[in-house]
């Protein structure tokens, strides 16, 4: 990059391919990066790998029967997909949801917060170089988590649980107690967690003001979640726009102020803790009562348009719903935050090395099964 | 609580700014022209008590005799979020400003709006399809796709 | 006198193998070449293990336990794999290099073992140049992987091969200067002098010199943190890459093999080599090398992995200026107690450790050192 006078060493940008299929681009993507020997000029991402036409299925699909295919948008967070459709559907056709399911629907989708992030987290751990054990050490943890929701609907990573109205099941007695042990112990893992990695130096050096996304960039590219909370952009939907019952709960939104790589890492463990905290108040007292409300399988919403949103682990999840009175949705849109977020990448690694590159895109933590849809 | 702010209220203000800017019969829903388009997101994105700075949203929906882009902002400062759309007519090349002059976010939004509908927006700086491959013909989430 | 009865133990065996010129010097030569032969595909092979297994427990997970009992089986069944893999060569790579890099990469270190001593006297060639000779030898390896990155025509191969050669240049002075103070010390550049000179072991006369080494060696050998040069996950496999089946198998062996003449020149230069009590001494000497080798593999389960500028930065900036001052303070040493230092010069000579590294760490850090590549 250096053109001075004396040396004339003729050098010229090439581009290198960082595939589809490659160990550290997390699902299908495909970046066309211009490199000047390790420093990026320019990337040129490349979508399209997954796209499934998901929102023209939704068209042919009951309400109720698209629930499943909302699992498939973000693999890694089903519970906060199905979460953010029902949402949307009840405010269209205008149900309202009982009092137990909205206890359940709460606690699921903080502990899907919690799974979601740990894989987050640990993968990108995992691309700064440590060599899996940080990333294998929150998989076991998750592992937890992803037991409890086998106890309650059967599955492990597309749970197709809530329905529109509630839940599909109630949870089973020995569920709470387990959640309770899980909370107990899930604390102080944080905690030693954090320890072993809050202040290695290797991973300072390697996160720390790499990668900075500035608040007023993070507004204007609409980007939302973790990444926009470690920009300083105060902005979580769970306190601005309250869904469901977060207004009774009691917790805390970290943001960061420098908005590199580091603060988002350290806004995602904060979370996790913050989940724990929502967890444990929204465990006691659940009230008895039905898990969904009285509709029937096949909704026939009036006319008429919705969007519904949530805080998903990776942003601001929506659901833009039309409706023209029939059984099946005339149009529906999801608002991938992955997505939305990608748009920011370019302006992020320009003048980073390959090295960052592949930080700084872990960072932003995407799913493709949502930038594609 | 995130206020959706009422179509009434920022009609009357934006009436008055853009004289003309609505369609027919589209001050209750905030349907606005396509050519004071530009002219009217600017407002609410500038205007100092509206300050819509956060782009939520940009997609299509097909009715057949037009396309509706439908646009949802929201105010971090104020809290408040609002609703507009507008239409693009015709099936052959409809076209539509673009607003990532304002708000980059829209980009791929509008990338995919090119891809799945075939409504082009003028003003975009890398318009191309996004998730289907070059050389792809027809634009599959119309209403009329049958692929 | 040497008769049929002296080849009829191993210590007999070994006995007979006095390397008088000319009459028993083939002799000699041939049964060392043999050994080191066997000595480093069975440590290759144990090492392999060792880091499979012992990675696996560190990250709490199993590591290989199919193959054989406790998974001992594991390396010889990876040695099978790859020996029956196809051998593909990219159409548009550069056959002889491509053909010739891992043989360029594989004979150097096979010619560290020559000088390394196994036993009193116990070595191919007791060269008097010793620790001189496996330092030029060892830098052979990267004409070997500058060649692999080069004939792959890959950029990812090349963006590997680069980043090594950058590495291996600079952390070559570190290295050779810590080993001065050592030679000081012993007064001979010959290992097996080395290893007899030990009466209290190096690691406590030079605990700054052994941490210096111990880096840059790591360095060297493309090791976790410092493994860039084949950074998993970003430039999938850096210079071996396109490279599958035997020369596959020639990459990977040169990887353990290098730890393992490294392991072997730390314990010949600071742990005393073969010296133990009540055991053979070649057994001793194994031991020390696989301890030294488990250090190896507990920091790469541990810790991040650097940057090529932060690595650059961290040899010209931290260890290079330790490196000499480390040399002075020996040199000054020698010359206060020339029969040979004492038992308070470990006192001081770790305390002086503590202070320098303290006091230096506060002038550096990792992650501010930024040399433009």
């Amino acid at each position: 990059m250096t053109t001075t006078q004396e040396m004339t060493l003729r050098t010229e940008p090439f581009v290198v391919n960082f595939g589809p299929v490659h160990p550290s681009t997390h699902g299908v993507y495909r970046m066309r990066a211009t490199l000047d020997g390790e420093v990026i000029l320019d990337i040129e991402p490349v979508f399209g790998y997954l796209h499934r036409g998901i929102e023209k299925l939704a068209e042919e699909r009951t309400y109720t029967g698209f629930i499943p295919l909302t699992d498939r948008l973000d693999y890694l967070a089903s519970m906060s997909n199905n979460l953010g459709y029902c949402i949307a559907v009840e405010k269209l056709a205008g149900i309202k949801v009982p009092e137990r399911a909205e206890h359940i629907r709460v606690i699921m989708a903080e502990l899907q917060r919690i799974a979601s992030h740990s894989i987050a987290v640990g993968a990108f751990v995992n691309d700064c170089g440590a060599y899996f054990t940080p990333f294998l050490y929150l998989f076991r943890e998750r592992e937890k988590v992803l037991d409890l929701f086998d106890m309650v609907c059967g599955q492990r990573l597309t749970y197709n649980y809530m329905r529109i109205g509630g839940v599909s099941q109630d949870i089973p007695p020995e569920f709470l107690p387990a959640l309770e042990k899980y909370v107990n112990h899930m604390t102080p893992f944080l905690n030693e967690f954090e320890f072993f990695l809050k202040q290695n130096e290797i991973l300072l050096a390697r996160a720390k003001g790499v990668g900075i996304l500035p608040n007023q960039a993070a507004i204007d590219c609409g980007i939302s979640g973790p990444v926009a909370r470690a920009s300083g952009v105060n902005w979580d939907l769970r306190k601005a726009d309250p869904y469901s019952i977060y207004n009774r709960f009691e917790f805390d939104i970290p943001t960061g102020e420098a908005g590199d790589c580091y603060d988002r890492y350290r806004v995602r463990v904060e979370e996790m803790k913050q989940s724990l905290r929502i967890i444990g108040q929204a465990m006691k007292n659940i009230p008895d009562g039905p898990v969904r409300a009285d509709v029937p399988h096949i909704i026939r919403a009036p006319r008429g348009e919705a969007y519904g949103h949530i805080e998903a682990p990776k942003g601001e999840l929506g659901f833009y719903l039309v409706s023209d009175d029939s059984i099946a949705p005339y149009r529906c849109h999801i608002r991938p935050c992955s997505l939305i977020n990608l748009t920011a990448l370019r302006e992020m690694v320009r003048g980073w090395k390959v090295a960052d590159l592949i930080i700084i895109f872990g960072s932003i933590d995407i799913t493709m099964g949502e930038v594609d849809r | 609580m995130t206020v959706a702010l009422p179509a009434g209220e920022i009609a009357g203000k934006l009436e008055t700014k853009f004289p003309g800017c609505f369609e027919e019969g589209g001050k209750d829903n905030l349907l606005v022209k396509a050519d004071s388009l530009l002219d009217v997101a600017a407002f609410l994105k500038d205007q100092p008590d509206l300050k819509f700075d956060y782009l939520n949203y940009v997609t299509a929906v097909d009715y057949y005799a037009y396309f509706e882009i439908v646009y949802q902002l929201t105010s971090l400062e104020h809290n408040r979020s609002i609703v507009f759309r507008t239409r693009a007519y015709g099936r052959d090349n409809p076209t539509m400003p673009s607003v990532t002059g304002l708000w980059r976010g829209a980009d791929f939004q509008e990338r995919e709006i090119f891809d799945l509908f075939g409504v082009a927006f003028t003003g975009h700086p890398n318009l191309k399809r996004i998730f289907l491959w070059e050389g792809f013909q027809g634009h599959p989430l119309r209403k009329d796709w049958n692929g | 006198m040497i008769t049929w009865q002296d080849f009829s133990t191993p210590v007999g065996l070994y006995k007979a193998l006095p390397p008088d010129w000319p009459v028993n010097y083939w002799w000699h030569f041939a049964f060392f070449t043999v050994a080191i032969l066997v000595f480093v595909i069975a440590m290759v092979l144990a090492a392999i293990y060792i880091e499979r297994r012992g990675m696996g427990r560190m990250q709490s997970r199993l590591g290989p336990n199919r193959t054989g009992p406790f998974g001992l089986l594991q390396p010889i069944a990876d040695a099978v794999k790859v020996l029956l893999k196809e051998n593909l060569v990219p159409a548009m790579a550069d056959k002889p290099i491509h053909w010739l890099a891992p043989v360029i990469a594989f004979f150097p270190v096979l010619l560290i073992f020559a000088v390394v001593p196994f036993q009193n006297g116990a070595l191919l060639a007791d060269l008097s140049i010793g620790i001189l000779y496996v330092v030029a030898i060892s830098s052979v390896t990267t004409v070997g992987v500058f060649m692999a990155g080069w004939g792959s025509s890959n950029k990812y191969s090349l963006l590997g091969a680069m980043r090594n050669v950058a590495a291996v240049v600079s952390y070559e002075i570190p290295l050779a200067l810590s080993v001065v103070g050592v030679v000081l010390i012993a007064g001979s550049l010959s290992l097996n002098d080395i290893v007899l000179g030990q009466h209290i072991p190096f690691i406590l006369l030079q605990p700054l010199g052994f941490l210096i080494f111990f880096t840059a060696g790591c360095a060297e050998i493309n090791r976790s943190p410092f493994d860039l040069m084949e950074a998993d996950s970003e430039i999938v496999a850096g210079f071996h890459t396109e490279y599958s089946g035997m020369k596959f198998a020639m990459f990977y062996l040169v990887e353990y093999a290098e730890a393992i003449a490294l392991s072997a020149i730390i314990t010949t230069l600071f742990l005393g080599g073969w010296k133990g009590w009540w055991l053979p001494p070649w057994l001793w000497f194994i031991i020390k090398t696989l301890v030294v080798f488990f250090v190896m593999v507990w920091t790469r389960t541990t810790l991040p992995r650097v940057r090529i500028d932060q690595l650059m930065a961290l040899a010209w900036k931290f260890l290079f200026p330790l490196a000499l001052l480390n040399l002075f303070i020996t040199a000054a040493q020698v010359l206060v107690w020339p029969d040979g230092l004492p038992w308070v010069a470990v006192i001081i000579n770790i305390a002086v450790m503590v202070a320098l590294v303290v006091i230096w760490s506060r002038f550096f850090k990792v992650g501010w050192g930024r040399v433009n590549v």
